[in-house]
Protein backbone atom coordinates (compact mmCIF):
# COMPACT_ATOMS: atom_id res chain seq x y z
CA UNK A 1 0.00 0.00 0.00
CA UNK A 2 1.74 3.43 -1.17
CA UNK A 3 1.04 6.86 0.26
CA UNK A 4 -1.82 7.45 -2.55
CA UNK A 5 -3.39 4.36 -1.42
CA UNK A 6 -3.36 5.93 1.87
CA UNK A 7 -4.70 9.38 0.67
CA UNK A 8 -7.51 8.33 -1.28
CA UNK A 9 -8.68 5.93 1.76
CA UNK A 10 -8.48 9.17 3.75
CA UNK A 11 -10.55 10.75 1.97
CA UNK A 12 -13.44 8.29 1.77
CA UNK A 13 -13.07 8.15 5.23
CA UNK A 14 -13.48 12.04 5.43
CA UNK A 15 -16.70 11.57 2.97
CA UNK A 16 -18.37 8.48 5.27
CA UNK A 17 -17.79 11.02 8.57
CA UNK A 18 -19.69 13.60 6.95
CA UNK A 19 -22.51 11.30 6.38
CA UNK A 20 -22.45 10.11 9.40
CA UNK A 21 -22.66 13.86 10.82
CA UNK A 22 -25.78 14.10 8.61
CA UNK A 23 -27.72 11.45 9.84
CA UNK A 24 -26.30 12.51 14.02
CA UNK A 25 -27.53 15.57 13.18
CA UNK A 26 -30.82 14.83 12.29
CA UNK A 27 -31.41 11.69 14.43
CA UNK A 28 -34.89 11.87 16.70
CA UNK A 29 -32.22 11.69 19.80
CA UNK A 30 -30.54 14.78 18.93
CA UNK A 31 -33.98 16.72 18.71
CA UNK A 32 -34.34 18.37 22.35
CA UNK A 33 -31.11 19.21 22.73
CA UNK A 34 -30.76 21.13 19.29
CA UNK A 35 -33.62 22.90 20.56
CA UNK A 36 -32.10 23.40 23.50
CA UNK A 37 -29.02 24.61 21.95
CA UNK A 38 -30.82 27.20 19.58
CA UNK A 39 -32.65 29.09 22.11
CA UNK A 40 -28.95 29.43 24.33
CA UNK A 41 -28.35 33.15 23.11
CA UNK A 42 -31.96 33.85 23.86
CA UNK A 43 -32.65 32.15 27.49
CA UNK A 44 -30.88 34.70 29.45
CA UNK A 45 -31.44 37.57 31.69
CA UNK A 46 -30.71 41.37 29.78
CA UNK A 47 -28.60 42.85 31.71
CA UNK A 48 -30.03 44.80 34.66
CA UNK A 49 -29.86 48.40 33.04
CA UNK A 50 -28.86 51.20 35.29
CA UNK A 51 -29.66 54.16 33.36
CA UNK A 52 -27.25 56.37 33.42
CA UNK A 53 -28.40 59.61 32.11
CA UNK A 54 -31.09 60.20 34.70
CA UNK A 55 -28.70 59.05 37.77
CA UNK A 56 -25.54 61.22 36.04
CA UNK A 57 -27.93 64.46 36.45
CA UNK A 58 -28.82 63.67 39.82
CA UNK B 1 -13.85 45.53 37.57
CA UNK B 2 -11.71 42.45 37.70
CA UNK B 3 -14.85 40.50 39.20
CA UNK B 4 -15.54 36.63 38.15
CA UNK B 5 -19.36 37.47 38.70
CA UNK B 6 -19.73 40.02 35.57
CA UNK B 7 -18.61 40.07 31.77
CA UNK B 8 -15.65 41.74 30.58
CA UNK B 9 -17.04 44.25 28.72
CA UNK B 10 -14.13 46.84 28.21
CA UNK B 11 -12.56 44.93 26.11
CA UNK B 12 -15.62 44.49 23.81
CA UNK B 13 -15.96 48.36 22.94
CA UNK B 14 -12.29 49.00 22.91
CA UNK B 15 -12.74 46.88 19.99
CA UNK B 16 -15.89 47.83 19.07
CA UNK B 17 -14.99 51.34 18.66
CA UNK B 18 -12.05 50.76 17.06
CA UNK B 19 -13.73 48.97 14.20
CA UNK B 20 -15.34 52.25 13.24
CA UNK B 21 -12.16 54.17 13.47
CA UNK B 22 -9.78 51.62 11.20
CA UNK B 23 -13.39 51.11 9.29
CA UNK B 24 -13.29 54.63 7.94
CA UNK B 25 -9.25 54.90 7.25
CA UNK B 26 -9.23 51.78 5.59
CA UNK B 27 -12.23 52.61 3.10
CA UNK B 28 -10.61 56.18 2.88
CA UNK B 29 -7.52 54.45 1.77
CA UNK B 30 -9.85 52.45 -0.77
CA UNK B 31 -11.32 55.80 -1.69
CA UNK B 32 -8.39 57.90 -2.38
CA UNK B 33 -6.87 54.57 -4.73
CA UNK B 34 -9.59 54.35 -6.79
CA UNK B 35 -9.37 58.05 -7.37
CA UNK B 36 -6.05 57.21 -8.41
CA UNK B 37 -7.52 54.58 -11.12
CA UNK B 38 -9.63 58.21 -12.02
CA UNK B 39 -6.88 60.35 -12.22
CA UNK B 40 -3.16 59.12 -11.95
CA UNK B 41 -1.78 62.13 -10.85
CA UNK B 42 -3.57 61.95 -7.50
CA UNK B 43 -0.31 60.63 -6.58
CA UNK B 44 1.77 63.65 -6.15
CA UNK B 45 4.93 62.06 -7.47
CA UNK B 46 5.42 60.80 -4.01
CA UNK B 47 6.55 57.50 -3.97
CA UNK B 48 4.30 56.93 -0.06
CA UNK B 49 1.09 57.41 -1.70
CA UNK B 50 1.72 55.71 -5.03
CA UNK B 51 -1.00 52.88 -5.80
CA UNK B 52 1.66 50.29 -5.72
CA UNK B 53 2.05 51.01 -1.79
CA UNK B 54 -1.53 52.20 -0.72
CA UNK B 55 -3.58 49.37 -2.30
CA UNK B 56 -1.75 47.00 0.21
CA UNK B 57 -2.56 49.77 2.67
CA UNK B 58 -5.96 49.79 2.04
CA UNK B 59 -6.54 45.78 1.98
CA UNK B 60 -4.68 45.18 4.97
CA UNK B 61 -6.39 47.83 6.84
CA UNK B 62 -10.09 46.65 6.04
CA UNK B 63 -9.86 43.19 6.40
CA UNK B 64 -7.37 42.76 9.39
CA UNK B 65 -7.89 46.52 10.92
CA UNK B 66 -11.82 46.80 10.79
CA UNK B 67 -12.54 43.15 9.71
CA UNK B 68 -10.17 42.13 12.46
CA UNK B 69 -11.54 44.11 15.01
CA UNK B 70 -15.39 43.54 14.67
CA UNK B 71 -14.35 39.76 14.81
CA UNK B 72 -12.30 40.50 18.02
CA UNK B 73 -15.20 42.72 19.76
CA UNK B 74 -18.12 39.99 18.55
CA UNK B 75 -16.38 36.98 19.61
CA UNK B 76 -15.12 38.11 23.04
CA UNK B 77 -18.55 39.01 23.73
CA UNK B 78 -20.83 36.06 22.32
CA UNK B 79 -18.06 33.44 24.01
CA UNK B 80 -18.76 34.97 27.33
CA UNK B 81 -22.74 35.50 26.75
CA UNK B 82 -22.99 31.79 25.49
CA UNK B 83 -20.98 30.33 27.98
CA UNK B 84 -21.60 32.28 30.82
CA UNK B 85 -18.24 33.10 31.87
CA UNK B 86 -16.15 35.98 32.16
CA UNK B 87 -13.07 35.86 29.92
CA UNK B 88 -10.22 33.37 30.31
CA UNK B 89 -7.69 36.15 31.14
CA UNK B 90 -8.52 39.74 31.24
CA UNK B 91 -4.49 40.56 31.13
CA UNK B 92 -4.13 38.55 28.08
CA UNK B 93 -7.29 39.56 26.56
CA UNK B 94 -6.18 43.53 26.86
CA UNK B 95 -2.55 42.13 25.56
CA UNK B 96 -5.04 41.10 22.22
CA UNK B 97 -6.04 44.71 21.71
CA UNK B 98 -2.79 46.60 22.57
CA UNK B 99 -1.03 44.28 20.05
CA UNK B 100 -3.18 44.31 17.20
CA UNK B 101 -3.64 47.98 17.23
CA UNK B 102 0.25 48.10 17.15
CA UNK B 103 0.40 45.73 14.25
CA UNK B 104 -1.72 48.10 12.69
CA UNK B 105 0.12 50.98 13.04
CA UNK B 106 2.95 49.51 12.13
CA UNK B 107 1.37 47.95 8.54
CA UNK B 108 0.56 51.71 8.07
CA UNK B 109 3.79 52.96 8.68
CA UNK B 110 6.32 49.81 6.81
CA UNK B 111 3.74 49.55 3.66
CA UNK B 112 3.68 52.96 2.29
CA UNK B 113 7.56 52.98 2.94
CA UNK B 114 7.97 50.48 0.49
CA UNK B 115 8.87 47.54 3.06
CA UNK B 116 6.83 44.41 1.88
CA UNK B 117 7.30 40.87 1.35
CA UNK B 118 4.97 40.90 -1.40
CA UNK B 119 2.58 38.09 -1.19
CA UNK B 120 -1.08 38.81 -1.07
CA UNK B 121 -3.11 40.15 1.98
CA UNK B 122 0.22 38.94 4.13
CA UNK B 123 2.70 41.87 2.81
CA UNK B 124 3.50 42.35 6.23
CA UNK B 125 7.85 41.88 7.01
CA UNK B 126 9.28 39.48 9.48
CA UNK B 127 9.61 41.11 12.50
CA UNK B 128 5.35 42.43 12.19
CA UNK B 129 4.64 38.37 11.22
CA UNK B 130 6.35 37.44 14.92
CA UNK B 131 4.09 39.51 16.65
CA UNK B 132 1.28 38.70 14.69
CA UNK B 133 1.90 35.32 15.35
CA UNK B 134 1.78 36.03 18.96
CA UNK B 135 -1.09 38.27 19.38
CA UNK B 136 -3.27 35.46 17.35
CA UNK B 137 -1.86 32.84 19.70
CA UNK B 138 -2.91 34.46 23.15
CA UNK B 139 -6.33 35.36 21.63
CA UNK B 140 -6.22 31.74 21.21
CA UNK B 141 -5.84 31.04 24.29
CA UNK B 142 -8.59 33.54 25.77
CA UNK B 143 -11.36 32.47 23.49
CA UNK B 144 -10.49 28.88 24.14
CA UNK B 145 -9.73 29.31 27.75
CA UNK B 146 -13.01 31.02 27.91
CA UNK B 147 -14.73 27.70 26.09
CA UNK B 148 -12.40 25.57 28.55
CA UNK B 149 -14.35 27.45 31.63
CA UNK B 150 -17.88 27.63 30.58
CA UNK B 151 -20.74 26.88 32.73
CA UNK B 152 -22.85 25.65 30.08
CA UNK B 153 -22.60 22.24 28.61
CA UNK B 154 -23.22 23.01 25.15
CA UNK B 155 -21.03 24.80 22.55
CA UNK B 156 -22.75 27.28 20.52
CA UNK B 157 -22.79 26.84 17.25
CA UNK B 158 -21.66 30.44 16.30
CA UNK B 159 -18.54 29.47 19.01
CA UNK B 160 -17.54 26.42 16.49
CA UNK B 161 -17.17 29.05 13.80
CA UNK B 162 -15.22 31.16 15.83
CA UNK B 163 -12.69 28.68 16.94
CA UNK B 164 -12.42 27.16 13.35
CA UNK B 165 -11.38 30.75 12.03
CA UNK B 166 -8.99 31.13 15.20
CA UNK B 167 -7.49 27.97 14.69
CA UNK B 168 -6.97 27.97 10.77
CA UNK B 169 -5.75 31.55 10.55
CA UNK B 170 -2.91 31.14 13.22
CA UNK B 171 -1.94 27.90 11.06
CA UNK B 172 -2.30 29.87 7.76
CA UNK B 173 -0.21 32.30 8.87
CA UNK B 174 2.42 30.94 10.14
CA UNK B 175 3.04 28.36 7.32
CA UNK B 176 2.54 31.23 4.58
CA UNK B 177 4.63 33.66 6.38
CA UNK B 178 7.76 31.15 7.09
CA UNK B 179 10.40 32.97 5.72
CA UNK B 180 14.53 33.63 6.01
CA UNK B 181 15.07 37.10 7.25
CA UNK B 182 18.33 38.76 5.04
CA UNK B 183 17.72 41.95 7.48
CA UNK B 184 15.89 43.64 9.37
CA UNK B 185 13.19 44.47 7.23
CA UNK B 186 13.54 42.13 4.22
CA UNK B 187 13.14 38.46 4.10
CA UNK B 188 12.39 36.02 1.39
CA UNK B 189 9.80 33.44 1.23
CA UNK B 190 11.12 30.03 2.04
CA UNK B 191 9.16 28.20 -0.87
CA UNK B 192 10.08 28.63 -4.23
CA UNK B 193 8.45 29.36 -7.26
CA UNK B 194 4.92 27.09 -7.87
CA UNK B 195 4.93 25.52 -4.68
CA UNK B 196 5.28 29.23 -3.15
CA UNK B 197 2.20 30.69 -5.58
CA UNK B 198 0.33 27.45 -4.54
CA UNK B 199 1.16 28.17 -0.59
CA UNK B 200 0.03 31.74 -1.07
CA UNK B 201 -3.24 31.26 -2.73
CA UNK B 202 -3.91 28.57 -0.05
CA UNK B 203 -3.48 30.79 2.38
CA UNK B 204 -4.97 33.89 0.01
CA UNK B 205 -8.03 31.85 -0.89
CA UNK B 206 -8.30 30.79 3.25
CA UNK B 207 -8.16 33.92 4.08
CA UNK B 208 -11.36 34.24 2.44
CA UNK B 209 -12.88 31.45 3.45
CA UNK B 210 -11.63 31.57 7.33
CA UNK B 211 -11.06 35.38 8.42
CA UNK B 212 -14.14 36.76 6.25
CA UNK B 213 -16.41 33.85 6.03
CA UNK B 214 -16.38 31.48 9.15
CA UNK B 215 -15.75 34.71 11.48
CA UNK B 216 -18.37 36.28 10.24
CA UNK B 217 -20.82 33.33 10.39
CA UNK B 218 -19.93 32.98 13.81
CA UNK B 219 -21.39 36.63 13.94
CA UNK B 220 -24.62 35.44 12.05
CA UNK B 221 -25.34 32.81 14.37
CA UNK B 222 -24.81 34.71 17.35
CA UNK B 223 -26.19 38.24 16.14
CA UNK B 224 -28.97 37.28 13.90
CA UNK B 225 -31.25 35.37 16.37
CA UNK B 226 -30.32 38.31 19.19
CA UNK B 227 -31.52 41.16 16.72
CA UNK B 228 -34.69 39.12 15.58
CA UNK B 229 -35.65 37.34 18.94
CA UNK B 230 -35.57 33.93 17.63
CA UNK B 231 -33.59 30.88 17.31
CA UNK B 232 -31.60 30.05 14.53
CA UNK B 233 -33.83 28.07 11.79
CA UNK B 234 -32.37 25.07 12.05
CA UNK B 235 -29.77 24.02 14.14
CA UNK B 236 -29.05 20.69 12.87
CA UNK B 237 -28.90 22.49 9.54
CA UNK B 238 -25.94 24.71 11.72
CA UNK B 239 -23.96 21.61 12.15
CA UNK B 240 -23.84 20.13 9.20
CA UNK B 241 -22.93 23.85 7.29
CA UNK B 242 -19.77 23.97 9.92
CA UNK B 243 -18.50 20.31 8.76
CA UNK B 244 -19.52 20.55 5.59
CA UNK B 245 -17.66 24.76 5.10
CA UNK B 246 -14.66 23.72 6.77
CA UNK B 247 -13.92 20.82 5.12
CA UNK B 248 -14.57 21.89 1.76
CA UNK B 249 -12.55 25.27 1.64
CA UNK B 250 -9.37 23.88 2.24
CA UNK B 251 -8.80 22.85 -1.60
CA UNK B 252 -10.59 26.07 -3.28
CA UNK B 253 -6.99 27.99 -3.01
CA UNK B 254 -5.59 26.72 -6.68
CA UNK B 255 -8.68 28.96 -8.84
CA UNK B 256 -6.63 31.72 -7.83
CA UNK B 257 -3.88 29.93 -10.18
CA UNK B 258 -6.02 29.02 -12.92
CA UNK B 259 -3.78 28.63 -16.68
CA UNK B 260 -0.39 29.46 -14.65
CA UNK B 261 2.31 26.94 -13.97
CA UNK B 262 0.26 25.06 -11.34
CA UNK B 263 -0.20 21.53 -12.34
CA UNK B 264 -3.43 20.82 -14.28
CA UNK B 265 -4.95 18.63 -11.96
CA UNK B 266 -4.47 21.30 -9.46
CA UNK B 267 -6.45 23.86 -11.33
CA UNK B 268 -9.34 21.44 -11.74
CA UNK B 269 -9.55 20.36 -8.13
CA UNK B 270 -9.55 23.96 -7.23
CA UNK B 271 -12.56 24.60 -9.58
CA UNK B 272 -13.99 21.35 -8.66
CA UNK B 273 -14.03 22.24 -4.79
CA UNK B 274 -15.09 25.77 -5.79
CA UNK B 275 -18.01 24.46 -7.20
CA UNK B 276 -18.85 22.36 -4.01
CA UNK B 277 -18.75 25.34 -2.05
CA UNK B 278 -22.06 26.32 -2.99
CA UNK B 279 -23.60 23.66 -1.28
CA UNK B 280 -22.56 24.76 2.38
CA UNK B 281 -22.62 28.61 2.17
CA UNK B 282 -25.68 28.40 0.71
CA UNK B 283 -26.88 26.34 3.45
CA UNK B 284 -25.78 28.90 5.74
CA UNK B 285 -27.70 32.02 4.09
CA UNK B 286 -30.74 30.11 3.69
CA UNK B 287 -30.31 29.12 7.64
CA UNK B 288 -29.65 32.58 8.57
CA UNK B 289 -32.59 34.07 6.37
CA UNK B 290 -35.01 32.17 7.14
CA UNK B 291 -34.61 32.32 11.23
CA UNK B 292 -37.11 35.45 10.23
CA UNK B 293 -39.31 33.17 8.87
CA UNK B 294 -43.03 34.07 10.36
CA UNK B 295 -41.31 37.69 11.50
CA UNK B 296 -40.72 39.70 8.12
CA UNK B 297 -41.92 42.54 9.06
CA UNK B 298 -39.40 42.92 11.68
CA UNK B 299 -37.33 44.12 8.66
CA UNK B 300 -39.39 47.01 7.67
CA UNK B 301 -38.73 48.72 11.01
CA UNK B 302 -35.54 47.15 12.60
CA UNK B 303 -32.53 49.00 10.21
CA UNK B 304 -29.82 46.85 12.34
CA UNK B 305 -31.84 43.61 11.19
CA UNK B 306 -31.77 45.36 7.74
CA UNK B 307 -27.98 45.35 7.67
CA UNK B 308 -27.48 41.32 9.16
CA UNK B 309 -29.74 39.92 6.64
CA UNK B 310 -28.85 42.25 3.56
CA UNK B 311 -25.07 40.58 4.06
CA UNK B 312 -26.79 37.81 3.93
CA UNK B 313 -28.27 38.14 -0.02
CA UNK B 314 -24.64 39.58 -0.75
CA UNK B 315 -23.17 36.26 0.46
CA UNK B 316 -25.65 34.67 -1.24
CA UNK B 317 -24.73 36.73 -4.46
CA UNK B 318 -21.21 36.50 -4.10
CA UNK B 319 -20.94 32.71 -3.18
CA UNK B 320 -22.82 31.86 -6.32
CA UNK B 321 -20.55 34.20 -8.23
CA UNK B 322 -17.09 33.21 -7.02
CA UNK B 323 -17.80 29.38 -7.96
CA UNK B 324 -19.14 30.40 -11.23
CA UNK B 325 -15.63 32.65 -12.11
CA UNK B 326 -13.85 29.26 -10.87
CA UNK B 327 -14.63 27.17 -13.84
CA UNK B 328 -11.95 27.68 -16.02
CA UNK B 329 -13.86 28.83 -19.04
CA UNK B 330 -15.75 31.51 -16.94
CA UNK B 331 -11.93 31.91 -15.77
CA UNK B 332 -10.44 33.01 -19.14
CA UNK B 333 -12.75 35.64 -19.90
CA UNK B 334 -12.85 37.51 -16.20
CA UNK B 335 -9.48 36.11 -14.95
CA UNK B 336 -7.03 39.65 -14.24
CA UNK B 337 -10.19 42.03 -15.03
CA UNK B 338 -12.12 44.09 -12.44
CA UNK B 339 -14.93 41.63 -12.19
CA UNK B 340 -12.66 40.55 -9.66
CA UNK B 341 -12.16 43.29 -8.02
CA UNK B 342 -16.01 43.67 -8.24
CA UNK B 343 -16.50 39.69 -7.24
CA UNK B 344 -14.14 41.15 -4.07
CA UNK B 345 -16.24 43.48 -2.87
CA UNK B 346 -19.52 42.32 -3.59
CA UNK B 347 -18.65 40.32 -0.56
CA UNK B 348 -16.52 42.60 1.41
CA UNK B 349 -18.68 45.50 1.57
CA UNK B 350 -21.96 43.49 1.38
CA UNK B 351 -20.97 40.84 3.10
CA UNK B 352 -18.55 41.40 5.58
CA UNK B 353 -19.11 44.74 6.16
CA UNK B 354 -22.74 45.12 6.24
CA UNK B 355 -22.69 42.01 8.84
CA UNK B 356 -19.93 44.32 10.41
CA UNK B 357 -22.05 47.45 10.75
CA UNK B 358 -25.15 45.55 11.89
CA UNK B 359 -23.44 43.61 14.89
CA UNK B 360 -21.51 46.81 15.95
CA UNK B 361 -24.54 48.78 16.39
CA UNK B 362 -26.30 46.01 18.06
CA UNK B 363 -23.01 45.55 20.58
CA UNK B 364 -22.81 49.23 21.10
CA UNK B 365 -25.62 50.49 23.02
CA UNK B 366 -25.29 46.90 24.98
CA UNK B 367 -21.52 47.31 26.06
CA UNK B 368 -22.03 51.10 27.18
CA UNK B 369 -24.82 50.65 29.06
CA UNK B 370 -27.83 52.14 27.13
CA UNK B 371 -31.19 51.75 26.16
CA UNK B 372 -30.11 51.88 22.12
CA UNK B 373 -27.93 53.55 19.65
CA UNK B 374 -28.98 57.42 19.94
CA UNK B 375 -30.53 57.78 16.53
CA UNK B 376 -32.51 54.72 14.92
CA UNK B 377 -33.14 56.89 12.07
CA UNK B 378 -29.36 57.11 11.29
CA UNK B 379 -29.04 53.69 11.32
CA UNK B 380 -31.79 54.04 8.24
CA UNK B 381 -29.79 56.56 6.43
CA UNK B 382 -26.52 54.70 6.87
CA UNK B 383 -28.15 51.24 5.75
CA UNK B 384 -29.42 53.51 2.37
CA UNK B 385 -26.16 55.15 1.47
CA UNK B 386 -24.10 51.70 1.98
CA UNK B 387 -26.56 49.67 0.11
CA UNK B 388 -26.59 52.36 -2.99
CA UNK B 389 -23.05 52.55 -3.21
CA UNK B 390 -22.41 48.82 -2.93
CA UNK B 391 -24.68 48.53 -6.03
CA UNK B 392 -23.11 51.28 -7.79
CA UNK B 393 -19.65 49.68 -7.34
CA UNK B 394 -19.75 46.28 -7.93
CA UNK B 395 -22.51 47.06 -11.07
CA UNK B 396 -19.42 49.33 -12.44
CA UNK B 397 -16.85 46.87 -11.97
CA UNK B 398 -18.32 44.00 -14.00
CA UNK B 399 -19.02 45.81 -16.63
CA UNK B 400 -15.81 46.72 -17.01
CA UNK B 401 -14.17 43.55 -16.25
CA UNK B 402 -16.36 41.54 -18.99
CA UNK B 403 -15.60 44.69 -21.61
CA UNK B 404 -11.86 44.22 -20.60
CA UNK B 405 -12.02 40.51 -20.81
CA UNK B 406 -13.86 40.49 -24.58
CA UNK B 407 -11.22 43.48 -25.81
CA UNK B 408 -8.27 41.96 -24.91
CA UNK B 409 -9.13 38.68 -26.38
CA UNK B 410 -10.58 39.94 -29.22
CA UNK B 411 -8.73 39.13 -32.34
CA UNK B 412 -8.49 39.91 -36.18
CA UNK B 413 -8.82 37.66 -38.92
CA UNK B 414 -4.81 37.53 -39.06
CA UNK B 415 -4.22 36.64 -35.73
CA UNK B 416 -3.34 40.22 -34.03
CA UNK B 417 -5.15 41.63 -31.58
CA UNK B 418 -8.12 44.31 -32.18
CA UNK B 419 -7.02 46.39 -29.32
CA UNK B 420 -4.14 47.84 -27.47
CA UNK B 421 -4.24 47.89 -23.99
CA UNK B 422 -4.62 51.21 -23.76
CA UNK B 423 -7.59 51.57 -25.47
CA UNK B 424 -9.18 49.22 -23.18
CA UNK B 425 -8.18 51.24 -20.30
CA UNK B 426 -9.92 54.47 -21.94
CA UNK B 427 -12.50 52.74 -21.97
CA UNK B 428 -12.63 52.14 -18.31
CA UNK B 429 -12.78 55.82 -17.33
CA UNK B 430 -16.76 55.96 -16.54
CA UNK B 431 -16.72 53.08 -15.13
CA UNK B 432 -13.88 54.03 -12.94
CA UNK B 433 -15.80 57.13 -12.24
CA UNK B 434 -18.72 55.10 -11.06
CA UNK B 435 -16.74 52.78 -8.54
CA UNK B 436 -15.54 55.88 -6.55
CA UNK B 437 -19.23 57.31 -6.31
CA UNK B 438 -19.54 54.18 -4.97
CA UNK B 439 -16.79 54.43 -2.68
CA UNK B 440 -17.29 57.58 -1.55
CA UNK B 441 -20.67 57.00 -0.90
CA UNK B 442 -19.87 53.30 1.57
CA UNK B 443 -16.89 55.59 3.32
CA UNK B 444 -19.87 58.68 4.04
CA UNK B 445 -21.93 55.58 5.80
CA UNK B 446 -18.98 55.53 7.65
CA UNK B 447 -18.87 58.85 9.15
CA UNK B 448 -22.75 58.69 9.38
CA UNK B 449 -22.15 55.73 11.96
CA UNK B 450 -19.17 57.55 13.36
CA UNK B 451 -21.50 60.50 14.72
CA UNK B 452 -24.27 58.25 15.75
CA UNK B 453 -21.91 56.20 17.66
CA UNK B 454 -20.26 59.31 19.22
CA UNK B 455 -23.42 60.63 20.24
CA UNK B 456 -24.40 57.04 22.02
CA UNK B 457 -21.30 56.81 23.87
CA UNK B 458 -20.62 60.37 25.12
CA UNK B 459 -21.77 60.88 28.91
CA UNK B 460 -22.72 57.14 28.82
CA UNK B 461 -21.80 55.12 32.09
CA UNK B 462 -20.60 51.63 31.30
CA UNK B 463 -20.61 49.03 33.46
CA UNK B 464 -19.66 44.96 33.19
CA UNK B 465 -22.94 43.45 32.89
CA UNK B 466 -23.68 40.43 35.88
CA UNK B 467 -23.20 37.15 35.03
CA UNK B 468 -26.46 34.78 35.71
CA UNK B 469 -26.51 32.41 38.21
CA UNK B 470 -26.38 29.12 37.15
CA UNK B 471 -30.20 27.57 36.77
Amino acid sequence: MDLHDIRAMFTVIMFVMFIGIVFWAWSNKRRNAFTEAANLPLNEPEQPRVDNDKEASQ
Amino acid sequence: MENQNSYNYKIVRQFAVMTVVWGIVGMLVGVIIAAQLVWPALNFDVSWLSYGRLRPLHTNAVIFAFGGSALFATSYYAVQRTCHVRLFSDGLASFTFWGWNLIIVLAAITLPLGLTSGKEYAELEWPIDLLIAVVWVSYAVVFFGTILKRKVKHIYVANWFFGAFIITVAVLHIVNSAALPVSMFKSYSVYAGTIDAMVQWWYGHNAVGFFLTAGFLGIMYYFIPKQAERPIYSYRLSVVHFWALISTYMWAGPHHLQFTALPDWAQSLGMVFSLILIAPSWGGMINGIMTLSGAWHKLRSDPILKFLIVSLSFYGMSTFEGPMMSIKTVNALSHYTDWTIGHVHSGALGWVGLVSIGAIYFLIPKVFNREGMYSTKLIDTHFWVATIGIVLYIVAMWIAGVMQGLMWRAVNDDGTLTYSFVEALENMYPYYIVRLLGGALYLSGMFIMAYNVWKTVAGSKPADAPIPAAA
